[in-house]
């Protein structure tokens, strides 16, 4: 097996001016070995990457491929070499159709003059077939985010590549379709691709990988086979420290209350979902789970009246809700966490101080709606200080801080307006092992203290972890609740998938 | 006022701390400050005229009415929004006040009907560009053009004389107070004005959440729509602010005013720090950047260089300038 070594880094260094992402790295990739690498956001995973890419080039150290040492100066050459590198953030062309992204970096080494579209289509059918049905044709714009990270991949996969990196490739999917990559991965790494797995989520890795490399603060700790560590050994590795408890504790049966803070009933939107009941209580952390597109972010965006048209009634501690704007909602005190945190949820140019009192700047106005900067500070510091955030100066922007600390802006926001109820849709995505168990912990101090409470995760062992109770949404309708002893993922996915199956999954 | 407030504080970085001075040298305007004052140096030295009373009394006329369109380009750019019309409306501005006046509507009311008017314009494309739903670019390259032909249709392409403008009308475009013209303390006050709203008010931070991430400020519960119509409006009505200023200046209504005066405006308030991807921008720096280019301009007709050579020269600093600062910004993250 040794001998099969396909990429061989060894003391490897990069530094961004006075920060030394990594330090001296070594690492080395099998022929047909999936390998994890895990670590903290900033650990220097990326930068690696990068590196192996082409993007970035490094200080010191070497890089060599079957033995060879190699010079990789561009993301061109690491093509050549067989290199595919799919990163997590999507970059796709979104008004061109699927078939045209899938074949971009063939088209542009082709010779011929004029495109066959036809031809095209029919080859990216043939690729896209063993991963989901999608029509070749549809520009990339009107797909779902789950489905442009699988024509990511499906991209990826045309290249003849004998090395491929996965960044986070699940960290939109649902699980069934994690599962169909998971079943590609094997495959390809049976042909003797080597395939590099980079993810947050242990279960995966333990599931599907080979080995595993831990990195922290730019430095690479441990490689191991999968089979001789448990999840905790890595984790502890990662953060270098014990976590004790990768969740909070849970409510016991005697902290249960009657009292219900959100009451929904029959609600129901054109065509996004229907007769959905429910009820938050009071201390409680409540899940909502479901795949992708089966209405979970619709049914809370219904509520606080972010999108759609909905019917139905509602009761707020005891009292009859009617919300006619979002803006109507943030004075009621419900305030909705959004998933595309980049996208919609904070504005990264944008000084932390500025980002926290976005929902409501009036909060630290005086009688001439004149922004008191020394209060909009000192509150933005007292949140920051309760939610732990890692920062320089509040003056700085929110795209100096780490993805963790970026979504903790993103929830002292909602903070911010003291809500009685927040509804958090997909809270950690992208977010370090540490940084997730502070949300994790923050949102349970904020259950106790009488908020309501809705998560929306894709990620079912954060749901099963965090909260007391889950929700099951399938096809627009609630398919059931799990709690205690029952929640598992198979009951869960059990019930996410009843009511047969949405034909854009198989 | 809790505290004081300098101009020289951007709306993100308030300090009241040790690293205040490190901090001012970070800042866009100290550099584009730094640049003025070594122009000013230089032409000291080049020309016994560039230092002079006359000269520079002229040379802050020369943009301080056009200084009063660029806060409002300004904000609109913070906004995410942008306005070729400016010159058109600002013409269109001096065309209609100048036509009642001449039917005989008294200067001040016709003055103030002038300004509705544009202010109506600007409401007019801002309902194209939240309603409708098009880029601010194309619904202003067409009211550029449409309000440039109202203006020619109005006045059959000659100036109107308007020589029994009242002198009290007229006070505001010519008249002094000291030593000091009435149109540069306009010029002041609207610039301390806005500039002071822009870094204070809850209204100005939601033009800034607006321009910095549209759906993130939609997902904070402010109405993005209303603040661009407002920004567009703005831009609009300063446009007729400046324009009744000029006509009392000039005594006459200029049909042709203001042709190029978009991209004047727009490289200034660039130049002075104003994204055209909106969210950043203040109005002291873009007033820094219409006195760079004023005083380029100044002092290149002082050394009798070519008028031909003077647009490549403007042309060739705005690219300069941001590039560089493209290329700090990005080195700075």
């Amino acid at each position: 097996m040794t001998d099969d070594v396909i990429l061989k880094i060894s003391n490897l260094s990069k530094s961004f001016g006075p920060v030394r992402a990594l330090k001296g790295v070594d690492f080395e990739l099998r022929k047909g070995e999936i390998h994890a690498l895990a670590g903290e956001n900033g650990a220097g995973k990326s930068t690696l990457m990068n590196v192996i890419d082409g993007i970035l080039q490094p200080d010191s150290g070497e890089i060599s491929i079957d033995g060879q040492r190699v010079k990789i100066g561009s993301p061109a050459v690491a093509q050549k070499l067989g290199i595919g590198f799919v990163h997590q953030e999507i970059a796709l062309c979104p008004d061109v159709s699927v078939a045209e992204n899938i074949f971009m970096a063939t088209t542009n080494t082709s010779r011929s003059f004029l495109m066959n579209y036809h031809a095209l289509e029919k080859k990216a059918a043939a690729v896209l077939g063993e991963l989901v049905t999608i029509d070749p044709s549809t520009l990339v714009r009107d797909l779902s985010i789950s489905h442009q990270q699988l024509v990511e991949i499906a991209k990826a996969l045309t290249l003849d590549c004998r090395v491929l990196i996965l960044d986070e490739p699940t960290a939109a999917l649902t699980e069934k379709e994690a599962q169909i990559l998971f079943r590609i991965m094997r495959r390809l790494a049976g042909k003797g691709i080597s395939i590099i797995y980079i993810s947050h989520r242990m279960v995966e890795i333990f599931d599907n990988c080979d080995r595993v490399s831990v990195f922290r603060d730019g430095c690479h700790i441990t490689t191991r086979n999968v089979a001789d560590v448990v999840p905790d050994d890595v984790v502890n590795a990662m953060v270098g420290r014990v976590i004790d408890e990768l969740y909070p504790r849970k409510q016991s049966e005697d902290e249960r209350s009657e009292d219900v803070i959100l009451d929904v009933r029959n609600l129901s939107e054109r065509t996004r979902f229907k007769d959905v009941t429910f009820q938050i209580r009071k201390g409680e952390i409540l899940g909502l789970a479901g795949l992708i597109g089966a209405g979970r972010s619709e049914i809370v965006k219904g509520i606080c009246r972010l999108e759609g048209k909905v019917s139905g009634e509602m009761s707020l501690n005891g009292l009859p809700l009617s919300l006619t704007s979002y803006k109507d909602s943030i004075s009621k005190g419900i305030v909705y966490l959004s998933e595309d945190r980049k996208g919609d949820g904070i504005f990264l140019e944008m000084p932390i101080s500025a980002n926290v009192s976005a929902l409501k700047p009036e909060q630290v106005a005086n009688a001439l709606g004149l922004i008191v900067r020394y209060k909009e500070e000192a509150q933005a510091a007292r949140l920051a200080a309760r939610l732990n955030l890692k920062f320089g100066a509040l003056t700085d922007p929110v795209s100096s801080l780490s993805g963790g600390n970026q979504q903790k802006v993103a929830i002292a926001k909602m903070l911010w307006v003291d809500p009685k109820l927040i509804f958090l849709d997909e809270p950690t995505r992208g977010v370090d092992v540490g940084a997730k168990a502070e949300i994790h912990r923050i949102l349970r101090t904020l259950a106790a203290s009488g908020v309501g409470i809705l998560v929306i995760s894709s990620e079912l062992p954060e749901l099963i972890g965090v909260c007391d109770r889950v929700l099951v949404v399938c096809e627009g309708r609630i398919s059931g609740e799990v709690s205690g002893k029952d929640m598992s993922e198979e009951n869960i996915m059990h019930l996410a998938s009843v009511g047969g199956v949405r034909p854009s999954l198989h | 006022m809790e505290d004081a407030v300098s101009l020289t504080d951007t709306p993100h970085t308030r300090s009241a701390d040790a690293s205040f001075i490190r901090r001012m040298l970070r800042m866009r305007e100290t550099g584009l400050v730094a640049i003025i004052l070594v122009l000013f140096v230089a032409m000291s030295i080049a020309s016994p005229y560039f230092l002079t009373w006359v000269n520079m009394r002229a040379m802050v006329m020369a943009f301080a009415v056009e200084g009063i369109v660029v806060v409002g380009m300004t904000i609109l750019l913070i906004s995410g929004g942008i306005d070729l019309s400016v010159g058109s409306v600002t013409a269109l501005a001096m065309v209609v006040a100048g036509w009642l006046f001449l039917n005989g509507v008294d200067p001040w009311v016709a003055s103030a009907i002038s300004i509705a008017v544009c202010t109506g314009i600007g409401a007019f494309m801002g309902f194209f560009v939240t309603r409708v739903g098009l880029h601010h670019f194309i619904v202003s390259l067409a009211v550029m053009v449409i309000a440039r032909g109202v203006c020619l249709l109005g006045t059959g392409g000659r100036p109107l004389g308007l020589y029994t403008l009242p002198p009290e009308f007229k006070f505001i475009g010519q008249g002094t107070i000291g030593p000091v013209p009435v149109v540069i303390l306009i010029f002041l006050a609207v610039v301390i004005g806005f500039d002071f709203m822009l870094r204070r008010t809850t209204l100005f931070r939601k033009v800034f959440y607006t321009g910095s991430n549209e759906k993130a400020a939609a997902y904070s519960g402010i109405r993005t729509k209303r603040v661009i119509f407002f920004t567009t409006t703005l831009c609009s009505a300063l446009c007729g602010v400046a324009g009744i200023i000029y006509m009392a200046r000039f005594g006459s209504a200029q049909p042709t005013f203001g042709i190029g005066m978009e991209l004047n405006v727009i490289a200034a308030a660039v130049i002075g720090g104003a994204s055209l991807k909106g969210g950043s921008g203040t109005i002291f720096g873009a007033i820094l950047g219409a006195v760079l280019l004023s005083v380029v301009s100044s002092s290149l007709a002082l050394l009798d260089v070519s008028v031909y050579w003077q647009d490549i020269i403007r042309g060739s600093i705005l690219l300069t300038a941001v590039s560089i600062d493209h290329y700090l910004v990005k080195k700075r993250a």
